[in-house]
């Protein structure tokens, strides 16, 4: 019985903290301006990214050597993505005004993987500049 | 090595990486002054990693001896784990000036946590190594998922805004409450055997983690409260 409370606790509480850390991540991207390159890939013009590039922007990410330290942060904003997925598709039909609260979650995990994709391009290029110039 | 596939292997490798990594990060970003617990953490894991494989080596996997040392070491590692929860807990109330409560909270939790754990012990001797193990673990992380949830919502109230803190926090709240239910589901069915390689998995959260939080957030950086908890506009 005290495990079952246990467990049954400690799980929505992982949930809580995990929901909290990923909204941490995706916060602290919100501040970064995207380059011309960024928005021309994530194909946009505003600030907004749609979460429907979310894959896309992730293959992307995967394609660019890493500056190294961001690999933990896409993971763990891509696991808050599928689980955004998941929500929406078991909430959808039973609270409909959530969909509106989902589709702006993904789109600042959107946002933080374009601005991922941003600094990665950015590092890359200066590797290229870097070897020309050698 | 005594009963270890490649794969246990790799993970302990990896393993004894990530913490002497996030070490080294750490000490090179001149965190040992303000965040002295969290190398402490780093060391003690380490060593503890340390004697895990010399067991390994002399007793095997599968022993009463690396059981024993596995939880019991684990034990005091989650106690160290309390140290960095109260050095937060100071971090975040340290504009009031209420270090000396902070001290006397930590000693009644401690202390709390260790009659406790006697009581628990004495009354179960009779079976150690059994499911005490993983009860007592699972508890001592329910104590350790209590006092994170109470910081993060006192953080909250207060409207903490600075970045490393909140990811330092939240990502401990994330480990402790993983292992809790890792554990109250083990005390509820019998863990699967491929736990084996899930918890060593588990244990480099913490350190990798702190090498990102130190890595890619200053000290100084500074975010909305609300972005973390409000939904977004």
């Amino acid at each position: 019985m005290i495990a079952a409370l246990i467990f049954a606790l400690s799980f929505l509480t992982l949930l809580q903290f995990f929901v909290s850390y990923s909204r941490s991540l995706i916060a602290a991207s919100q501040g970064h301006e995207l380059s011309e390159v960024a928005r021309e890939i994530c194909g946009v013009t505003a600030r907004r990214v749609p979460g429907d590039q979310f894959r896309r922007l992730l293959v992307l990410i995967a394609l660019c050597p890493e500056p190294g330290g961001d690999s933990l942060q896409i993971r763990a904003i891509a696991m808050y993505f599928h689980l955004l997925d998941l929500t929406r598709s078991l909430l959808s039909w039973a609270v409909p005004s959530s969909s509106t609260w989902i589709e702006a979650e993904r789109g600042g995990c959107a946002y933080a993987a374009a601005v991922a994709l941003d600094r990665r391009i950015a590092y890359n290029r200066m590797m290229m500049a870097q070897q020309a110039s050698n | 090595m005594a009963s270890l596939d490649p794969v246990d292997f790799f993970l302990l490798l990896a393993g004894f990486s990530v913490h002497l990594w996030a070490l080294i990060c750490l000490l090179r970003k001149g965190a040992l002054p303000r965040y002295f617990t969290l190398v402490l953490y780093l060391c003690c894991s380490i060593s503890a990693g340390v004697g895990r494989c010399i067991i390994l080596n002399t007793a095997g996997f599968h022993s009463n001896t690396y059981v024993y040392f596995y939880f019991y070491s684990d034990a005091l590692l989650i106690i160290c784990l309390y140290f960095i929860l109260m050095s937060f807990y100071s971090h975040v109330f340290e504009d009031m000036g209420a270090g000396k409560m902070v001290r006397a909270g930590a000693m009644l939790v401690l202390a709390g946590t260790a009659g406790i754990s006697y009581h628990m012990i004495a009354a179960s001797s009779d079976r150690l190594i059994t499911r005490f193990v993983i009860e007592l673990a699972q508890n001592l992380y329910f104590v350790g998922v209590v006092i994170t949830y109470l910081l993060w919502g006192a953080m909250m109230k207060l409207r903490e805004n600075r970045t490393r803190l909140t990811q330092l926090v939240l990502s401990m709240g994330i480990y402790v409450s993983l292992f809790a239910t890792s554990f109250a589901f083990g005390n509820l069915h019998a863990l699967p055997a491929i736990s084996r390689y899930y918890f060593p998995l588990m244990d480099m959260w913490l350190p990798a983690s702190w090498i990102y939080t130190f890595v890619r957030v200053p000290e100084d950086a500074r975010m909305a409260t609300a972005r973390v908890i409000a939904p977004s506009q």
